[in-house]
């Protein structure tokens, strides 16, 4: 078990250090930078004063060692755009990008198991199929193209919801149904799935020999049993969605790190896109790491191998 | 049920062929030319609202351009994408996806630490970083995506070559004194396409609804090409008042998105491809 956690969590570290690395490569795809900062009509003299102040003149090795030393530290600079520290700016916005996240992982979870559930009870009738009609109509929706969409019947023609901004709690409400449809599918297929697997086990077999009631079947046993890879695909794609709520915070106008990213990419405000990349990775790393850690103490099959 | 799959395939391979006949043929099916602006004949609405114009079917958008043609063209652009898209992370993750499979040990604890490595970065935030530093254009994010979307190849790649690695035909051909570059391309490949052809489905559908989110977002596919996401974008500043400007390309892009995505659950039913999800 501690060899176990040992492992993974190296393998977690390398991986975040790799992603480090990968963020510094990123911004320098560009070429130049003190000249994308500068501008097209910067003088020479300002582009060469550009490149000193942000210490552009140094090697590159130095430049990404001094940069990967303070970014571990939790310091990521001066944002070029916003004229403030990289760090104060996505912690102001962190707070929205997570409530965001975290509802949506709610409305997804709502939707996904109860369905997930009703097919696998009700394998292989139509009620099964229009289930799995309703995963790959979440599939295929195009979440910006929902997005305006809702704006347009629940916010304009109904009045129920405000259309953008973060004023209030109902804000948040239409975000979180656009992002909860990148997790619906695939939440819905896995406890489908899971709960086929259990439903059909030896234990369920003497459950329902003993004469338990199918009510007791079903919640005690089978979904107890069926929870454990459900769990674990709800980090992953609580990472997923995080990454995801660009597109969506940019459509509501929501000022969450999301915005911040998109702002800051299209402002050339490389500090800041590349903590974002970063932030981004390390909660995506971090929720997997917990959740295979989570699988491993509760299933002592994946602990011995 | 089998008639209810076969209706799932059958309806995806419709929707797939038709907007794929209008991509091929788009020139002889355009009434108009996409590009032509007319600023006296703005946001005509389209053949089912009052006011429409019978020349302009799906009517004009905020320039005057016909609609109708933009849609078709947009087609165009949205199979480039995914086609392209899907041959370069095709090519990336299933070399990937053998390699670790089929070597095991240390080499496959190299392919998963780059499977893992590749899943922790965030797909959309990179690919709109990548196509703002180096410039857009339809080359430029291709090649994102293409670079982007390998995961679900290599995973699953990597999972069928450890399957069919042990299998008696493998170690028949060992026995026979096979080279290992034969096994590889003659035993082990042919016999893991049919899951990688479901994945390529799936990952043409997701390269096409991230191009319309790059577009969208400003950062795609550059005006003044009909990029069905970019379409949306354009009228997203109209739609309080002339609501049909983002609803057309919008159904556009899901019916397409849907029907690949039938034609794959289709495909998967088919050649029993269970594992791809």
């Amino acid at each position: 078990m501690l060899l176990f956690l040992a492992r993974r969590t190296a393998l977690a570290v390398l991986v975040a250090l790799t992603v480090l690395t990968f963020a510094f490569v990123l911004t320098r795809l560009a070429g130049d930078l003190a000249i994308v900062i500068a501008g097209p009509e910067a003088r020479a003299e300002d582009v060469e004063a550009i490149r000193r102040a942000y210490g552009l003149d140094r090697p590159v090795v130095i430049q990404f060692l001094d940069w990967a030393w303070r970014a571990a530290m939790g310091d990521f600079g001066q944002s070029f755009f916003y004229r403030e520290r990289v760090s104060t700016l996505i912690w102001e916005r962190l707070p929205i990008t997570l409530t965001l996240g975290l509802v949506g992982l709610a409305i997804a979870l709502v939707v996904a198991l109860p369905l997930g559930i009703l097919a696998a009870l009700r394998e292989n009738t139509w009620i099964d199929r229009a289930v799995g009609l309703v995963a790959m109509v979440g599939q295929a929706m195009p979440s910006f193209w929902l997005g305006l969409i809702l704006m347009l019947v629940l916010g304009l023609q109904l009045g129920w919801l405000p259309i953008s901004g973060t004023g209030s709690w109902q804000h948040y409400v239409m975000p979180g149904i656009v992002l909860s449809f990148s997790a619906i599918p695939a939440l819905m297929r896995l406890t489908r799935a899971g709960m086929i697997d259990a439903m059909s086990s030896d234990y369920i077999r003497t459950a329902r020999a003993k004469g338990l009631s199918r009510g007791s079947i079903v919640l005690k046993h089978a979904l107890r049993n069926a929870a454990m890879p459900v769990v674990s695909i709800t980090a992953v794609q609580l990472g997923f969605m995080l990454g995801g709520s660009i597109v969506i915070e940019t459509v509501f106008a929501l000022h969450g790190i999301g915005f911040l990213a998109w702002e800051s990419i299209s402002k050339n405000d490389f500090p800041t896109v590349q903590a974002v990349v970063l932030l981004f990775a390390i909660i995506y790393i971090v929720l997997t790491l917990l959740a295979d850690v989570l699988n491993a103490v509760l299933d002592p099959r994946l602990r011995a191998s | 049920m089998r008639v209810m799959r076969n209706a799932g395939l059958a309806t995806g391979a419709v929707i797939v062929g038709a907007v794929l006949f209008c991509a091929v043929f788009a020139e002889l099916l355009m009434p108009h030319d996409p590009f032509a602006q007319d600023l006296t004949r703005r946001l005509l609405p389209p053949f089912w609202m009052e006011g429409a114009d019978p020349n302009h079917l799906l009517g004009t958008d905020q320039l005057g351009r016909d609609y109708l043609s933009r849609l078709i063209l947009g087609a165009r652009i949205s199979f480039l994408i995914g086609i392209f898209a899907v041959i370069v992370s095709g090519l990336i993750g299933i070399t990937i996806g053998v390699i670790g499979g089929f070597f095991g040990g240390r080499i496959d604890d190299v392919v998963m630490f780059v499977i893992t490595t590749r899943l922790a970065i965030p797909l959309i935030l990179v690919a709109l970083a990548v196509v703002s530093l180096v410039g857009s254009s339809l080359t430029v994010v291709v090649l994102t995506l293409g670079l982007l979307l390998w995961d679900r190849f290599a995973v699953v790649a990597r999972t069928t070559t450890m399957q069919v690695r042990t299998l008696d035909y493998v170690s028949a051909a060992w026995a026979a004194g096979c080279s290992r570059a034969w096994i590889l391309g003659r035993e082990v490949l042919p016999n893991i396409l049919s899951p990688l052809a479901v994945v390529a489905t799936l990952e043409m559908a997701l390269a096409i609804l991230i191009e319309a989110a790059l577009s969208f977002l400003g950062l795609g596919v550059p005006p003044p090409l009909p990029s069905w996401g970019l379409m949306i974008s354009e009228g997203k500043e109209y739609m309080f008042f002339d609501p049909w400007v983002i609803f057309i390309p919008g159904t556009a892009l899901f019916v397409l998105v849907m029907g690949i995505n039938l034609l794959g659950d289709g495909l998967r039913d088919l050649v029993g491809a269970a594992e791809v999800r």
